[in-house]
């Protein structure tokens, strides 16, 4: 039931994953962040097999790093996207990866963009994406809400008004989410939004 | 439901008078769901070659990688662009390759060969050639692509008449396909130039 999805906005772009850990019916941990870093200026969230999840995507970020340090430049969210889709293809047919990628970036020249990356491999340059179940109540309430340049006051809107919709139509919704932005200052925690929070002492 | 019908795709080509048209529909499914509706399915390979490629998306895309590549080395040994019947041979190949794990796409492939005499083919998954005088479809409206086009061609269409006939064809198709439509591509390419146009269709 991971939920996650992400908009572009005006130079900027937003993403919001579920922060729930989840084993079978066991919930490990409900702080998880699924959104990671990989350099100043992009960010990847990852849905899907959780140890896919990580050691594909610290693979992906680790190869980022790679190329800034020979090239001494970084590498634009366009790249990053085509190397991430390089990667989950050639593996495909020989151990295939169970990650669903939404990579988000901003570049000087290009702006803020969203890419959305399928665990088969696909890639397309979109405005909105999603994945999981919970998109087809976040793709539904975006595509009635989004506008092109959004500011980031009503994509947060919009990101809550997805969230809400989740909260209270998917039966076994997650409670917690943190969003992510990406702008020209760098890609960021935006907020977490949290319904339940981990219990820390033990009580007696 | 098959592989073939994941992500949904129509691809038409029509041989008029001294020209071709190639034409395809805008979306990009998983199965039910409707992720983008600016998909390209339709690739240039060099001013007078095109190729469409429906299928699955990710083999689309890296199947696509692999012909510009195999052009851009022909490109610089042999001084000159190939010809569409080597082009197609070319596929035909490369898709065979993959005869026990294949590319899960058909192309249809739209050139001019010498004198500007239009040439179209289409094959199958594992690279059957399929030589057509009129017209070759493929993808999830291929049968209906069949029926409009067999109902509308007519042999030596100019370049305005073939863009009329080709864009209510693969209209009328994708209307009876829900994997397929959201608009269309259509490119019509006549030894002076290329036209490429966007169809809107029935956006659902």
């Amino acid at each position: 039931m991971e939920c996650v999805f992400g908009l572009v906005g005006n130079g900027f772009a937003i993403v919001a994953a579920d922060t729930s850990a989840v084993h079978s019916i066991l919930v490990h941990k409900n702080n998880e962040d699924k959104i990671m870093l990989l350099d100043s200026h992009k960010l990847i969230a990852a849905s899907g097999e959780p140890g896919d999840r990580v050691q594909f995507t610290e693979y992906v970020q680790k190869n980022v790093s790679l190329y800034q340090f020979r090239n001494g430049i970084p590498l634009t969210t366009a790249a990053a996207a085509n190397f991430t889709r390089g990667e989950l293809a050639t593996a495909l047919r020989k151990n295939p990866y169970s990650v669903n990628i939404l990579m988000a970036g901003y570049d000087k020249e290009a702006g803020a963009s969203l890419y959305y990356i399928d665990y088969i491999a696909t890639l397309h340059k979109v405005d909105k994406g999603a994945f999981g179940y919970g998109s087809y109540f976040s793709l539904s309430t975006m595509d009635r809400h989004f506008r092109s340049d959004m500011s980031v006051e009503e994509a947060i809107e919009l990101v809550d008004k997805c969230i809400v919709e989740i909260r209270s139509r998917l039966v076994i919704a997650p409670p917690n989410f943190v969003i992510k932005i990406v702008d020209k200052d760098g890609a960021r925690t935006h907020a977490w939004r949290q319904s339940v929070q981990d219990v820390t002492t033990a009580s007696v | 439901m098959s592989i073939f019908e994941y992500n949904g795709s129509a691809v038409v080509a029509m041989v008029g008078k001294n020209c071709f048209a190639i034409a395809s529909d805008r979306r990009l499914g998983v199965q039910l769901q409707t992720i983008a509706t600016d998909f390209k399915r339709i690739s240039k390979i060099h001013d007078r070659l095109f190729i469409g490629l429906s299928g699955l998306a990710t083999d689309v895309q890296t199947l696509y990688q692999r012909l510009v590549f195999r052009h851009k080395l022909y490109q610089l040994r042999e001084e000159r662009d190939m010809k569409p019947e080597t082009f197609a041979s070319l596929v035909s190949a490369i898709l065979y390759e993959k005869r026990f794990g294949p590319y899960l796409c058909q192309p249809v492939i739209a050139g001019l060969g010498e004198d500007d005499k239009p040439f179209i083919c289409t094959m199958d998954s594992i690279g059957a050639k399929e030589l057509a005088k009129d017209f070759v479809v493929s993808g999830t409206a291929s049968e209906s692509l069949y029926g409009a086009c067999e109902a509308m061609y007519k042999p030596d269409m100019e370049a305005e008449e073939l863009f009329e006939t080709i864009s209510q064809a693969l209209l009328s198709s994708v209307d009876r396909d829900c994997l397929s439509g959201w608009g269309g591509h259509v490119y019509v390419v006549t030894p002076n130039e290329i036209k490429e146009r966007i169809l809107k269709g029935r956006m659902d």
